[in-house]
């Protein structure tokens, strides 16, 4: 079930916005249809991503599963923990599974993404 | 599960079952690509075929003695090694597409990567790869993967098969491959530090080289490392038997060709590519890789693991379109390590820098014969200035029973005269003798 507060993406994504900067993760759709993670390729700090660019890798016993980015901007904190513990994003995919954290450049970037109203209508259509 | 072809009648029922003829069955190709007729000559008795097929192996020549080097080695293979490996189910068994049933498959190939690891200190092994060449692209691929960045530096002391090999296959992507020219029969550091920035992806070097001299690559593996590149070093597993490692000099991925180590030349294969690589890259790495692990009941199990890396699974994101290993070859080469051990590798090394350094002595005496890069170490190949025609000594030494060397002008410009002849464990005092003599009789 995905969570208020969030913005989404067509992709499972979510974006915790504050002043400015998006906590990003992926939603408990996506870890369900994951299953159990094993590996998690972070960004580097310090790199810049459109929109949509590819920002992260996530590794399950059966599939590699790209991540987008949700917004345009640049990564200033990465989850380190994830590196040892690629299942937090299984156990808590909103919280302590967080993947990185980014200065948002372009706030137009964020216009497209979804609400939870409207995500949860795009899941349900599934 | 046997292989029997279908008889007529079978074919005639099953036809009959689907209602349609032979030629309605391969109506989905169109008439103008169908044979008109298949103009096939009788078929020959078992005996005509063996006569036919031993007619054309006999032009090939076998019985030449072998100096003949280059990237191939003729060493002793012992017996126990065809015998172990002609087991029906090593030798007829082909990849297990449910490999998890095929424990004694993947428990071979996790023993040879774990050979390979020690042979080379490496950290972490892939269940192999086609050949040297293909192996050595694959590993500049990686690295190229792993660093994001689009430049390869390449010294032409290189084997230069494998340089062909690379171009062929980058020719159409977009990368800056530098080469760098051999300087006094070793990699040119020169031109490597001064080429080696951050756009660098690798440098890629071979120990022994391809003339045979023996390096150190610890300060390039520095200096590349400083810039955010990566060390790729192609090595001669025999030589490890003495020689320092690539993984002590501080290479990253390391390749080779594994043909040396109980596997027959064969006129170009099959031989046996071999890969090794940190383990912090290992997510990065071509080919298969075996794993162990417990089973639900805590019993040790093997399977392939990291498979998400290919291209089944990955598909254009994949590390590489390689989804087989040679199997047999790997089995091979573990087997033959197996029975020489630590101490028989070591040995078999020694005697081939010995013998190399015997034949060396004997045949720079030769008046007209003369070393082509002076004071230079080497391991068990060397090069040497002819005072006319490499290729031409080469052609009469062959109707002399040897195969005499490798002349250098097939790949090197300015190298006409020079030979790089090869000793092995398996040459002789005798045999030294012998080639210098001939060698002497033709200039």
């Amino acid at each position: 079930m995905a969570v208020e507060g969030l913005l989404y993406t067509k992709d499972h994504e979510w974006a915790r916005i504050d002043a400015g900067i998006a906590t990003i993760g992926i939603t408990d759709y996506a870890q369900q249809m994951l299953g159990e993670l094993v590996f998690v390729e972070l960004p580097a700090i310090g790199k810049e991503f459109a929109g949509y660019d590819e920002l992260a890798v996530v590794e399950s016993t059966k599939a590699t599963s790209d991540i987008y980015s949700p917004v345009a901007g640049k990564v200033i904190e990465v989850n380190c923990k994830l590196e040892s513990q690629p299942e937090l994003i299984n156990q808590d995919c909103y919280n302590a599974g967080w993947i990185c954290k980014m200065q948002i450049t372009d706030m137009k970037s964020i216009e497209n993404l979804m609400d939870l109203k409207q995500y949860e209508e795009y899941v349900g259509g599934l | 599960m046997p292989f029997i072809a279908n008889t007529p009648q079978q074919q005639k029922q099953m036809l009959a079952e689907i209602g349609l003829t032979m030629d309605e069955l391969f109506g989905d190709i169109p008439a103008e690509l169908r044979a008109k007729a298949f103009d096939l000559p009788l078929g020959l008795s078992e005996q005509e075929v063996r006569n036919r097929l031993t007619e054309l192996a006999e032009k090939n020549a076998t019985n030449l003695t072998c100096f003949l080097g280059g990237g191939f080695y003729d060493h002793f293979i012992p017996a126990a090694v065809h015998s172990i490996i002609s087991r029906s189910e090593f030798y007829t068994a082909y990849t297990p597409y449910q490999p998890e049933l095929s424990q004694g498959t993947l428990q071979v190939i996790y023993e040879y990567q774990s050979m390979i690891c020690r042979l080379t200190e490496m950290e972490v092994s892939n269940a192999s790869l086609y050949d040297g060449g293909t192996a050595l692209y694959e590993a500049m691929m990686m690295a190229l993967r792993i660093t994001n960045r689009n430049k390869v530096i390449i010294d032409d002391s290189v084997n230069p098969i494998y340089r062909v090999m690379i171009r062929s296959y980058t020719q159409n992507l977009r990368i800056e491959l530098e080469q760098t020219h051999c300087k006094d029969g070793l990699a040119n550091r020169e031109q490597i530090l001064e080429k080696i920035d951050d756009k660098t992806a690798a440098v890629i070097l071979q120990n022994p080289n391809f003339f045979g001299c023996i390096d150190d690559f610890s300060d390039i593996a520095d200096a590349t490392h400083e810039k955010g590149g990566l060390l790729i070093i192609s090595c001669y597993p025999i030589s490890l038997g003495i020689l320092k490692t690539p993984g002590v000099m501080g290479a990253d991925i390391i390749t080779g060709e594994g043909q040396s180590l109980g596997i027959p030349m064969s006129f170009g294969g099959p031989y046996l590519g071999f890969m090794a690589s940190r383990k912090q890259y290992v997510r990065k790495m071509p080919g298969r890789i075996v794993g162990e692990t417990t089973d639900r009941s805590g019993q040790q199990a093997y399977v392939l693991t990291l498979q998400t890396r290919e291209q089944h699974i990955r598909r254009d994101k994949a590390t590489s379109n390689i989804c087989s290993n040679e199997a047999l070859c790997a089995l091979t080469a573990l087997v033959y390590l197996a029975l020489l051990g630590q101490e028989g590798l070591k040995e078999t090394a020694q005697l081939c820098a010995d013998k190399a350094s015997y034949a060396y002595k004997r045949l720079t005496k030769i008046t007209g014969v003369a070393p082509h890069f002076k004071g230079k170490w080497f391991f068990n190949e060397f090069v040497l200035d002819l005072p006319c025609e490499a290729a031409d000594v080469i052609a009469k030494l062959i109707e002399k029973g040897f195969a005499a060397g490798f002349p250098l002008s097939r790949y090197y410009d300015d190298m006409e005269n020079s030979i790089l002849i090869c000793v092995t464990e398996k040459r002789t005092k005798q045999e030294i003798g012998m080639l210098t003599e001939a060698l002497e009789s033709v200039l």
